[in-house]
């Protein structure tokens, strides 16, 4: 992909140019792609001054970050404890059926991209599921199924 | 910049434009009602006040969490304080006429209590809320977050002003230590002592961070703090730099939680626009600024050091403990960390006194604590009790017991660090010492309870999975200890365990506590042990027997359909993912357990009780 670099400019220049910087910067790069793309990490890479493997280091930790591009809709499953002691594992393993992908996956056809998190902060209603932003509380296998508006097939 | 008296005369000014008798509607936006919708009721209100042009004469306020997540979306109508439960758009219109303009009940809003039945119209009367002390949470239910009018009107910033204006740093410190105040976070330390050694370390630059990286999966009470009361934070964290003599400050907020980052950056640019940050804070010389940073996601990084090393733009490592945070932290420079719960009790100590506020508590630990009561359990929740509050009265008179006519089995606190406690033990008043003698510790403040369908080896193997996968790898006993405890977890969930294993287990935690370089690896194993100490026969059954009694772990277990129940009403057949289901219609039907992968659908699903999972 070519990622226009005086767009990227302008998301660096929000913040200091620090390496105490570099997460924060990161972290718009990812909002705006919704993935790190390489040609951007490396003009963070030249701007910053930071090696390329510093800066991988950090986008390789942190689950925030990805270096592959996402799907359209975005669905992250809570797998924290309150979820978990509710029935999370089933309500994600149905969801990973009907999509025919494993958490952390994207469907090929870029419509969905299923993901796990620990806790969203809704505990008291878990399991909780979360569709693009939009948290979803008390979900069980079956009821999981609508948040699919567009199944693939 | 305003100085001590204008901002007094500004509050004074607020208050008496205030008109008590004024009818308000309060609606909660904490993340929990959030999900249940209240965003749509909020607009129905919002709208409906529009159309029928009483705008001026009706206040609307969202909040932040009220706690009761159970019952959302929950509105709030004054006067009178009515309690309003699992609102929707529909009941709008319904509540603006009948109980703003006639002052009527809702029957079907309000809350009854599950038990006597009995109707329950104000908040302070439910059970939920009767034995709370909310003293950090408490004014959530009545500020806008985004609005600094409505905390300096309920007395925000009062803290601060005392402290500028009578009292020294030392004096600050002084205050905090004989209040016993100890950090919210999961270690306890004395907070004033840590302000202390802070305060006395060499060094012109000095931080203060606030842990908003709320990493206990099932706990969210900080969360809730920061959305719903951002200023009150803030304000702790403001004393606490005047206390230790810093003049920068970063809250380092949860990948997770966008609502608490909007919130806390508008509080903080409320504050700067008002003299509260910035240079000279209100006329008393204080310089101090504060900077939000956005955690990456990564459980490692609410530890300190892993959380400064964050901050520094390195990936979360933490280092060894010799080298001192308050010496060398932040840059290598004197660092204090506390808490976002530890900070916003600060500005209550402040104003009403280190006397008062020991006055609350059990011998060794102070104050309040806030609960994330989750899990199976009725009453689903935030709750703030006074600590020394046995688990059973927060379990069963706040709580509201077990759903379903289940038995409870065990509480877990203190998140993958603590662990959990069976009913034996519900007796114990929670408190930090009597909690870690039972094998758990106070943590953060999750309170997951477990009922009989919970499997022990199951939680174990869960905790350690997370932990596994969130250990920074940096240390060697952390990174393939946690994987090899794993692996024996696996294989008796699995049905592969050996009675052998239980000692190789105890050998690993040992180890694990040992030899790791930070607190994740070195609590590690405390949900293990504490399942092992509590519920060795879970275990056993797991080996010798090849069951798990909570009917939990796949491998162990079968499901069928039992016949003299099943209607043959067909609606496992179609919701089987497997198709392994057969029968004809009002025929009983039967499962292939050859082929079946006990996904538990036709269990869920089943309206008679006729799955039978064994
Ligand atoms: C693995 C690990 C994770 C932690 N996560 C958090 C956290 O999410 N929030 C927090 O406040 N403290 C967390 N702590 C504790 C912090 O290291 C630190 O003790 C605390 O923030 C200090 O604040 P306090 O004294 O106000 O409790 C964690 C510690 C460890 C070892
Ligand atoms: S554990 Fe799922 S939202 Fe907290």
């Amino acid at each position: 992909m070519t990622v226009d670099e005086s767009k990227l400019d302008s998301i660096i220049d929000k913040h200091d140019v620090e390496e105490g910087s570099l997460i924060p910067i990161l972290q718009d790069i990812q909002t705006e792609y919704s993935y790190l793309p390489k040609e951007a990490l490396e003009h963070v890479s030249q701007r910053l001054n930071i090696p390329m493997v510093q800066i991988f280091g950090v986008a390789t930790f942190f689950k925030a970050f990805s270096l592959k591009p996402k799907g359209k809709n975005q669905i992250h499953v809570c797998m924290g404890t309150a979820c978990h002691v509710r029935g999370a594992k089933n309500v994600l393993e149905n969801l990973e059926r009907e999509l025919g992908i494993k958490a952390g996956d994207t469907t090929d056809d870029g419509e969905y991209t299923l993901e796990t998190v620990n806790c969203v902060g809704a505990c008291a209603l878990g399991p909780v599921v979360v569709n693009n932003e939009k948290h979803h509380g008390q979900m069980t296998p079956i009821k999981v199924e609508s948040l699919l508006s567009t199944k693939p097939v | 910049m305003i100085s001590i008296k204008e901002l007094e005369s500004l509050r004074r000014e607020i208050i008496a434009g205030r008109d008590t008798n004024k009818p308000r509607i309060t609606v909660c936006g904490g993340t929990g009602c959030h999900a249940s919708g209240c965003v749509d009721v909020a607009d129905a209100f919002k709208s409906a006040l529009k159309s029928n042009g009483s705008e001026d004469s009706v206040d609307l306020i969202v909040t932040g969490c009220h706690g009761f997540c159970e019952r959302g979306p929950i509105v709030l109508v004054h006067p009178g304080e009515i309690f309003y439960q699992k609102v929707t758009p529909q009941d709008v219109d319904e509540i603006i006429t009948e109980t703003v303009g006639k002052g009527k009940l809702i029957d079907r809003l309000l809350y009854r209590d599950p038990v006597t039945n009995e109707v329950k119209p104000l908040e302070s009367d439910i059970p939920f809320y009767k034995k709370q002390m909310r003293l950090v949470m408490g004014n959530n239910t009545s500020i806008d977050p985004t609005n600094l009018m409505d905390y300096i009107a309920v007395d925000g910033y009062v803290a601060l002003e005392k402290v500028l204006s009578d009292m020294t740093p030392e004096k600050t410190v002084d205050e905090i230590k004989k209040s016993g105040l100890r950090g919210r976070g999961g270690g306890g330390f004395l907070t004033g002592r840590k302000w202390e050694s802070t305060r006395n370390a060499a060094g012109d630059t000095k931080y203060i961070i606030c842990n908003a990286d709320e990493g206990d999966p099932g706990a969210y009470m900080d969360r809730s703090i920061l959305e719903g009361n951002p200023h009150s934070v803030l304000e702790g964290m403001i004393i606490g730099a005047y206390a230790i003599g810093a003049n920068e400050g970063y809250i380092y907020v949860r990948n997770e939680y966008p609502l608490a980052v909007a919130n806390i950056t508008t509080a903080i640019s409320q504050a700067r626009e008002h003299g509260l940050l910035g240079n000279d804070i209100l006329g008393s010389g204080l310089n101090f600024d504060v900077k939000v940073t956005r955690g990456g996601g990564a459980f490692v990084c609410g530890e300190s050091t892993a959380l400064m090393a964050s901050l520094e733009g390195k990936p979360g490592e933490p280092r060894a403990k010799y080298i001192h945070t308050s010496e060398k932290g932040l840059w290598d420079k004197p660092s204090n960390l506390n808490n976002v719960e530890t900070l916003a009790n600060v500005p209550l100590i402040m104003k009403n006194g280190a006397d008062w506020y020991s006055g609350i508590g059990t011998g060794s630990s102070k104050g309040t604590k806030v609960f994330s009561l989750v899990g199976k359990i009725n009453n689903t929740g935030l709750v703030e009790v006074p600590m020394g509050m046995t688990l059973k009265e927060i379990i069963y008179d706040i709580g509201g017991g077990i759903p379903n006519g289940k038995t409870f089995k065990a509480v877990q606190t203190g998140g993958p660090s603590g662990g959990c406690i069976p009913e034996s033990m519900l007796d114990l008043p929670v408190d930090y010492e009597r909690l870690a003698e039972a094998g758990s510790m106070m943590g953060s403040g999750g309170m997951i309870v477990m009922d009989e369908d919970t499997c022990m080896v199951d939680m174990a193997k869960y905790f350690v999975d997370f932990l596994q996968e969130e250990s920074c790898g940096k240390c060697v006993p952390c990174r393939e200890g946690l994987k090899r405890m794993g692996e024996v977890l696996t294989d008796i969930t699995e049905g592969r365990g050996r009675i052998e294993h239980l000692a190789l287990i105890k050998d690993l935690a040992e180890m694990l506590r040992d030899a790791s370089l930070c607190g994740l690896g070195q609590t590690a194993a405390n949900p293990v042990m504490a399942t092992l100490k509590y519920f060795e026969d879970e275990y056993t059954a797991h080996i010798r027997d090849g069951k798990c009694p909570a009917g939990v772990c796949r491998e162990l277990i079968m499901y069928s359909i039992d016949s003299d129940k099943c209607t043959g009403c067909g609606i496992c057949l179609k919701n089987c993912p497997s198709s392994v289901i057969t029968g004809e219609k009002k025929q009983p039907h039967v499962i292939d357990n050859e082929n079946c992968i006990k996904c538990g659908i036709c269990y869920d699903v089943c309206k008679f009780d006729a799955v039978i999972k064994r």
